[in-house]
């Protein structure tokens, strides 16, 4: 079992995904999170998420961060930099779905 | 088809018939010609641009060419790339617009064509740009990688790189942007936390002043309509950054240092522009940084002389061209709202709701009407000014920054 965890965890590393602990939104705030997610953070990360004043938000950019951490940042944002903590707007849920949206890469 | 070959000989020949079927030929190839450049010039206006302007259409990469007379669109231009967060310039004889993109692309359009004129890819992710003060010169302020590139308003032909690497040969991305008086672009370092001047009136040879530790996180910066004061506002701590271009050599004064303290800062969705600079009298009105309020500054002490509280988060905060009122509009989620200050009383005189995701507004140059572009409407709404009625309805394709010609002859803009 605990082999089995562990082999999930190194699977889910080595394909970006993060470790799903919530389901996903309905499909309307799927679509409100991707308008969110393009027009919103896209004024500093870029509409087509290639970064601004804010860094690049592409799947390759991304792939070798642990998933959580993002989330965290998400959520609670990056003191010191100008990353504000989106936590109030976004549920732990919704912040998840977000951060394995950026992963695959939808909406680009 | 035509037999004008004998063109050359009839003239030698003096010949009469020959002369009269030489007439005949010329002008049946001035009819042709002049249908052909007809044909090729069908599309473009005789008119004049002064009151002419270009909404920024920013999903689709497009901008539409606005009439701000008849309040209708003439034209809409396509291929411009990633327009998220892009602004433009005029050409001093109004015809031309430079627009900015997000991709690095600078694009010229003829305003009275409707079409793309040239475009360059000049970097890979660009921020603003701004035309020199006698027109020759446009000039791109770049965060990958970051530095400013100048080009030939006409050809858009490279003529100057000038990178932003901060002592320790760090780039560093650009923001705020603006031209000065004197053949001169100004320019702060967000990274490195600097300022710098670069006189371009030899352009194969800058001059570049450097302005280093004036504060951290330098966001944006605006510059006075006299050109004579610089100021970038600081995301990284309190106060704003002060360089007066008449008096270089006194270098950076901290400004309004106690801004914001004691206050639990809000989180900032979005940054505030400095760009508008609000000037009513001797007062300055500017966006506080993750405050529901909008700072009134008196300009002869750069002291605070007041706040006013306001309905969020404020990104533009810009003066009808008369200063008698202020406009603002805010940032995420709150941004379905406009609100007016009166500059005499400091009090918010009128409050609308235009619709989600109000982006920008620009007021025509006497300012009886404002054009606000509601990006989730997927409209541009024109008001006036003095009753604030909504005067008439464009459709743009999620619409961002509206700039109009007028700018073409104001500095820093």
């Amino acid at each position: 079992m605990k082999q089995h965890c562990y082999k999930t965890l190194v699977f889910c590393m080595l394909t970006g995904m993060a470790a799903s602990v919530y389901p996903a939104p309905d499909a309307d705030r799927q679509a409100e999170l991707l308008y969110l997610l393009k027009h919103d953070c896209g004024s500093c990360h870029g509409m087509t998420r290639k970064g601004g004043l804010g860094p690049p938000l592409l799947p390759e950019n991304l792939s070798d961060r642990p998933p959580q951490l993002m989330v965290n940042t998400v959520l609670d944002g990056r003191p010191g930099t100008p990353m504000p903590p989106w936590r109030g707007e976004l549920s732990e849920q919704d912040a998840q779905w977000l951060v394995e949206a950026m992963l695959r890469g939808d909406g680009l | 088809m035509f037999p004008c070959n004998f063109l050359c000989r009839s003239a030698s020949q003096a010949r009469f018939a020959d002369a009269i079927r030489s007439y005949v030929c010329l002008f049946l190839l001035f009819v042709l010609f002049s249908g052909l450049y007809q044909v090729a010039n069908a599309e473009c206006l005789m008119r004049g641009t002064g009151d002419l302007g270009i909404v920024i259409e920013r999903a689709s990469g497009s901008v539409q060419i606005l009439d701000t007379t008849a309040k209708a669109s003439l034209f809409r231009v396509e291929g411009l790339g990633d327009l998220s967060h892009a602004s433009a310039v005029f050409s001093r004889d109004g015809r031309y617009a430079y627009v900015f993109g997000r991709d690095g692309g600078l694009s010229k359009i003829d305003l009275l064509c409707g079409t793309l004129d040239k475009r360059v890819i000049q970097a890979g992710n660009s921020i603003g740009g701004a035309i020199s003060q006698d027109g020759s010169l446009v000039a791109v302020s770049n965060y990958t990688p970051g530095g400013v590139k100048v080009f030939a308003a006409d050809s858009l032909e490279l003529l100057a790189d000038l990178p932003a690497l901060d002592a320790s040969g760090k780039p560093s991305k650009v923001v705020g942007l603006v031209d000065a008086p004197g053949q001169q672009f100004v320019y702060t370092l967000y990274d490195a936390g600097e300022i710098r001047i670069a006189d371009l009136s030899d352009p194969a040879a800058p001059r570049v002043r450097r302005f280093p530790d004036i504060g951290r996180l330098p966001y944006d910066a605006l510059i006075t309509p006299d050109g004579r004061y610089y100021i970038a506002g600081l995301f990284g701590e309190d106060g704003l950054a002060l360089l007066d271009l008449w008096k270089p050599q006194q270098g950076v004064q901290r400004i309004l240092n106690n801004y914001g303290r004691g206050k639990e800062k809000l989180p900032v969705y979005k940054m505030p522009h400095l760009e508008g600079w609000a000037m009513a009298g001797r007062h300055v009105f500017l966006p506080a940084v993750g405050q529901h309020e909008v700072l009134v500054v008196d300009s002869q002490s750069w002291k605070e002389v007041g706040r006013i509280a306001v309905h969020g988060q404020p990104i533009f905060v810009v003066a009808r061209p008369d200063g008698r009122q202020v406009w603002v509009n805010f940032a995420h989620p709150l941004n379905d709202t406009v609100q007016v200050i009166d500059t005499q009383s400091l009090k918010i005189i009128h409050s609308m709701q235009p619709g989600k995701g109000v982006l920008h507004m620009e007021f025509a140059p006497r300012g009886e009407n404002v054009w606000v572009s509601v990006r989730d409407a997927d409209q541009v709404q024109v008001y006036d000014t003095g009753t604030f009625a909504r005067v008439a309805k464009l459709q743009a394709e999620k619409p961002s920054g509206i700039f109009f010609t007028a700018r073409a002859h104001r500095t820093g803009l």
